[in-house]
């Protein structure tokens, strides 16, 4: 057991956004429920005490204008951070968001961009149902000139963030509350630059490539260890990054182990996985494929609100696993 | 015009205020810069729309002939470090805070030399030397991003304010209340400046919305708001004057409705007058009787301030550097192809 305290997801945010609102004066949060556990988990304690709320701000009942608020404010040389507490409400801020925030730069010639960071929270199960559970981050991840990332883990819960904060481009960062008790331990804050983050080998093995983004990348850590149980020694892909999307990772991943499995907590239809398929068996030689690579998506229905529909409806480690037993022709093992 | 459920009556009726300016008591350096700066609009415009019609723009071109009072009235209590935004219709916006004429048609012609590099056409200008911080074409999309402006400007603690110009269409748009709905909860100094010029697109406004009186939603969101005729040039600069001073000192948002009228329909030269619903050309025909322009000139003249003949010296010379901007335009390099992928992304790995 480790000496050094480990540190939860929501708590790791709350810490990248002290230390953004400590170090840099240009930065400010701004949305609905922010002062609120209620909306914002324990990803946002106290900052307005400690900052002020005049650089922590709760909203009125208005995405669209908050979301444009904040890209006004970020043309005009601050760095805020647009909190929407559930990701299905921020459609109402789409326009700002794919319109603006995203083409700036490049209608304008690269003159200008809104540093804004988009913060998406996913905020699902729970028998909320269809409209308090959605994953969109493909819809996102579709867009030029806006950069999209999924943590993962407590150390980029906290350390995305910050880069995205920093980044000169606008962001859109999509944390899950499944994560906020996921557990890291956490150095100091060393910001690097966004555009040089990417997807990372979470867990190397030789059987099969398994990839996802934020919640979906801890499924598949997860899967890795019971299929290690069984014999199978599965290669962990975490996105992180998916826009603009960089598959050489998974592609160098999948000419080693033959076989893919993508893990996608949104619909399969046009979605993220079908994307990172597709970069795969684009690669010369298809990739290197050796057996058809396999999704692990939602069924493409809207989130059930009953709770026995609903634990048929999110994958599991348990899918997971068998969605790789399949790949690998291995059901009757 | 005059409609029974108009509320802006005489202020919408055409038959109305064609009569020269009371230019009493304006020194004479201040409306012969306003007259200028009318001109140079009217006549690059004008010249814009000799572009489309030979050919030769093909972005779209929203004119605001015939609506230039506002524009140069408003410009006239903005300072430079002012953060100003536009919408579709914004060559004025532009021109009258002093915005470059060559980069405006190298702009328009899709050149590299251009105000957004080639990259955004008529719809999409940047020229933040002059304090205009870039337009779009969506509908009230900037009434927000003016709004974060102002927080801005709060933030940064000065003096200045967030200004941002949209149509009678825009207060349609559910951002439109959102936004001033957060100006004021937060007194954010951001100057509103609605041109209600009657019609969104073909549509008459009293075919769109139960009253034509666009400041009635400001009065909702306690915004303070000053109704006055769009063509008249000295009414405009008035009541900007009066409510970008309120802004500046805290007060909080303010709204200004100038009602006006576009000689042109709504993208392109033409005049327009047979797909719109109510637009007919005799009603036109008045509403040029109501110009901007002639007012000021006609009461200039009569009061001696100008000689005969001035407003034709103007033209040309106006004319020649209006010329002079097409020709840089012209002759300007389109972008290199390298433009198209570089700018999407800003930070570089």
């Amino acid at each position: 057991m480790s000496a050094a305290t480990e540190t939860g997801y929501g708590e790791a945010i709350c810490l990248g956004f002290e230390y953004l609102l400590a170090n840099h004066p240009e930065v400010f949060a701004i949305g609905q429920g922010v002062w609120s556990p209620w909306y914002v988990g324990n990803s946002m304690t106290g900052l307005d005490e400690k900052f002020g709320r005049h650089r922590v701000i709760d909203t009125p009942v208005s995405e669209l204008a908050c979301t444009g608020a904040a890209i006004g404010a970020a043309l005009c040389g601050y760095r805020p951070i647009v909190i929407h507490p559930r990701m299905d409400f921020m459609l109402l801020a789409v326009d700002q968001v794919v319109n603006q925030a995203a083409k700036w730069s490049h209608m304008f010639g690269g003159q200008c961009a809104p540093s804004v960071t988009i913060r998406a929270i996913i905020n699902r199960g729970g028998e909320q149902g269809a409209q308090h559970s959605q994953a969109l981050h493909a819809w996102f991840a579709h867009v030029p000139g806006l950069r999209v990332v999924m943590p993962a883990t407590a150390a980029d819960a906290r350390d995305l963030l910050v880069a995205s904060v920093l980044s000169g481009d606008p962001v859109m960062y999509i944390d899950d509350r499944w994560l906020y008790g996921r557990k890291s331990v956490l150095g100091p804050v060393v910001p690097r630059p966004l555009a040089g983050e990417g997807p990372v080998v979470r867990r190397p093995g030789r059987d099969v490539t398994l990839a996802g983004a934020g919640y979906s990348a801890y499924l598949c850590e997860e899967a890795a260890l019971q299929l290690a149980g069984q014999g199978i020694d599965a290669e962990v892909i975490d996105v992180r990054v998916l826009n603009p999307f960089d598959p050489s990772t998974i592609v160098t991943s999948v000419r080693k182990t033959g076989s893919l499995c993508v893990v996608d907590s949104g619909w399969g239809p046009a979605g993220f996985a079908a994307e990172v398929i597709a970069a795969v068996v684009e690669s010369p030689d298809s990739g290197g494929l050796r057996r058809p690579p396999r999704r692990v998506t939602l069924p493409f229905a809207p989130a059930p609100a009953s709770r026995a529909l609903e634990s048929i409806y999110y994958p599991t480690v348990e899918t997971v696993v068998a969605s790789v037993r399949g790949a690998l022709h291995l059901e009757k093992a | 015009m005059a409609d029974f459920r108009s509320a802006l009556g005489g202020l919408a009726d055409p038959q109305r205020h064609h009569e020269p300016l009371d230019v009493g008591g304006t020194d004479t350096a201040v409306l012969a810069r306003f007259l200028e700066s009318m001109l140079t609009i009217r006549l690059a415009e004008e010249a814009i729309g000799a572009l489309v019609e030979e050919g030769l723009a093909k972005t779209p071109c929203h004119l605001a002939i015939g609506q230039e009072a506002i524009a140069v009235g408003v410009s006239a209590s903005l300072r430079r470090n002012d953060r100003i935004f536009g919408g579709h219709r914004s060559h004025a916006h532009l021109l009258a805070l002093g915005g470059d004429l060559d980069g405006l048609f190298a702009e328009i012609l899709g050149k590299a030399s251009g105000l957004s590099r080639g990259m955004g056409g008529s719809m999409h200008l940047y020229a933040p030397s002059v304090g205009f911080q870039g337009c779009v074409p969506l509908v009230g999309a900037t009434i927000p991003i003016a709004v974060g402006a102002g927080l801005a400007c709060r933030l940064d603690g000065g003096d200045a304010i967030a200004v941002c110009y949209f149509g009678d269409g825009a207060a349609e748009e559910g951002v439109f209340h959102e936004s001033l709905n957060l100006a004021a909860s937060q007194r954010l100094p951001v100057l509103f400046v609605c041109e209600n010029n009657l019609f969104s697109s073909h549509l008459d406004i009293l075919l769109r919305q139960p009253s034509d009186r666009i400041a009635r939603f400001a009065d909702a969101h306690a915004v303070r708001a000053l109704t006055v005729d769009g063509n008249d040039v000295l009414a405009v600069a008035a009541a900007a004057d009066s409510l970008a001073r309120h802004a500046r000192s805290g007060g909080g948002p303010a709204f200004l409705e100038a009602v006006t009228y576009r000689h042109r329909g709504h993208v392109g030269p033409k005049e327009d007058v047979d797909v719109g619903v109510r637009r007919t050309m005799s009603e036109l025909t008045l509403w040029k009787r109501r110009d901007p322009i002639g007012r000021l000139a006609g009461a200039m003249l009569a009061a001696g301030m100008i000689a005969e003949g001035h407003c034709d010296a103007l033209r040309r010379e106006i004319g020649t550097r209006v010329a002079a901007a097409r020709a840089f335009g012209e002759t300007s390099p389109y972008p290199d192809a390298t433009a198209l992928l570089g700018a999407v992304f800003r930070e570089q790995p």
